[in-house]
């Protein structure tokens, strides 16, 4: 899969509440809510300011979690981009 | 319409009116007893009408109409006209209210404090707040329990409460006569029988009560508490809510807070014996 280039949603735009091992988000553009797990609330919040792809975002997960494993993180990073993507909580750059 | 009547429950004022004397008159006796201010614009219109003008008298059947309507709904045969007007009021109120967040979920309180129970038809959230009504709590609603985007707080709706089934004998057996309704048998719904609240959960309709707990009951199998979550418990209920999506980020705010603030639980219980000591158990441990 192409490493492809996204922008997350805007900040303002979103409300997002930690509720135990669940995070719930409002998007306040489209009215829906979602609910996610981990790692979908932690790669938002990395991705604020510029645009990213997966190997960036990979590389500034890493500096603030332990992300475990051995292998790559970059092709599941891209999958779980590609699912915001559909959510309409990033889009490409 | 022919006949109407006024009936305010909780925030909700209905107008509702009716072809026929029969409904309307049903409603006034067991609404007799709720305070009533007619000056106040009516916040819900339910008609029950005659699909065709002869059906008044021939086979009567009443169609239930109103602000929002639900194309499919079929006419009922007029001897179960308190029952469409049961259904026309939670229709109103399900599909109009913007107010508050709107829970399917009954609710009891004491000391200010609200247990507040969701739960899918047959759960048994209406007859363990029937019965907890009859047991030293205060009745806030056996359908619908409200919350104040703007402070978090429980509001009533106590409607008369709709027994049913295996309920109406359960119930019957702890309380005056003069407080039930007739016997509907036979509805779509099984056997359904109405129980006025006691005096003084009507009379307190309009106080607030603080959420306390949350509890997903669940009637049959072993008695059993299961803690549960907040991501579960704002899951299930916004499936529970009628107007979490109207209602915005507002709606999402005070499902937030909500689940945030009370503990919840689902609980299983194999009878209302079981299922009542099993929330005053609860309820003892979260206000402690």
């Amino acid at each position: 899969m192409a490493d492809r280039v996204y922008r997350a949603a805007p900040p303002e735009t979103l409300r997002i509440e930690a509720l135990g091992e669940l995070t719930v988000l409002f998007d306040r553009r489209s009215m829906q809510t979602h609910l996610m797990t981990q790692p979908m609330p932690e790669i938002l919040a990395v991705m604020a300011g510029e645009p990213c792809n997966a190997a960036m975002v990979a590389e500034r997960l890493a500096t603030r979690f332990d992300l475990g494993g051995d292998g790559d993180p970059t092709p599941l990073i891209a999958e779980r981009l590609a699912e915001l993507a559909a959510m309409g909580l990033v889009a490409e750059a | 319409m022919r006949h109407s009547t006024r009936i305010a429950v909780g925030p909700v004022q209905f107008r509702i009116g009716s072809d026929w004397r029969a409904p309307v008159a049903a409603l006034d006796r067991l609404y007799a007893s709720y305070p009533r201010d007619d000056a106040r614009p009516a916040d819900a219109t339910v008609r029950l009408f005659a699909a065709r003008p002869w059906r008044r008298w021939l086979r009567p059947s009443v169609e239930i109409g109103g602000d929002f309507t639900v194309p499919d709904a079929l006419p009922l045969p007029l001897s179960m006209g308190l029952l469409a007007a049961e259904m026309g009021m939670n229709l109103q109120v399900a599909l109009g209210w913007r107010r508050h967040l709107l829970l399917h979920a009954s609710a009891v309180a004491r000391d200010g404090r609200a247990v507040i129970m969701s739960g899918e038809s047959g759960s048994g959230k209406s007859t363990l707040a029937a019965l907890l009504g009859e047991d030293g709590w205060r009745l806030m609603g056996d359908e619908f329990t409200l919350i104040d985007p703007a402070g978090g707080d429980a509001l009533a709706f106590p409607r008369a409460v709709s027994l049913k089934n295996a309920a109406i004998a359960e119930v019957a057996a702890r309380v005056d006569a003069a407080r039930l309704g007739p016997l509907l048998a036979g509805t779509p719904k099984g056997d359904i029988r109405h129980l006025i609240p006691r005096p003084d959960a009507i009379a307190a309709m309009h106080e607030p009560a603080r959420p306390a707990l949350l509890l997903f009951p669940r009637f049959g199998g072993e008695a059993a508490i299961e803690p549960m979550g907040e991501g579960e418990a704002f899951v299930r209920l916004t499936e529970a809510s009628t107007n979490y999506v109207a209602l915005g980020e507002a709606g999402f705010a005070a499902l937030t807070r909500l689940v945030r603030a009370t503990p919840a639980f689902g609980i299983s219980y194999p009878d209302s014996a079981t299922g009542l000591a099993l929330v005053e158990q609860l309820f003892a441990e979260a206000v402690r």
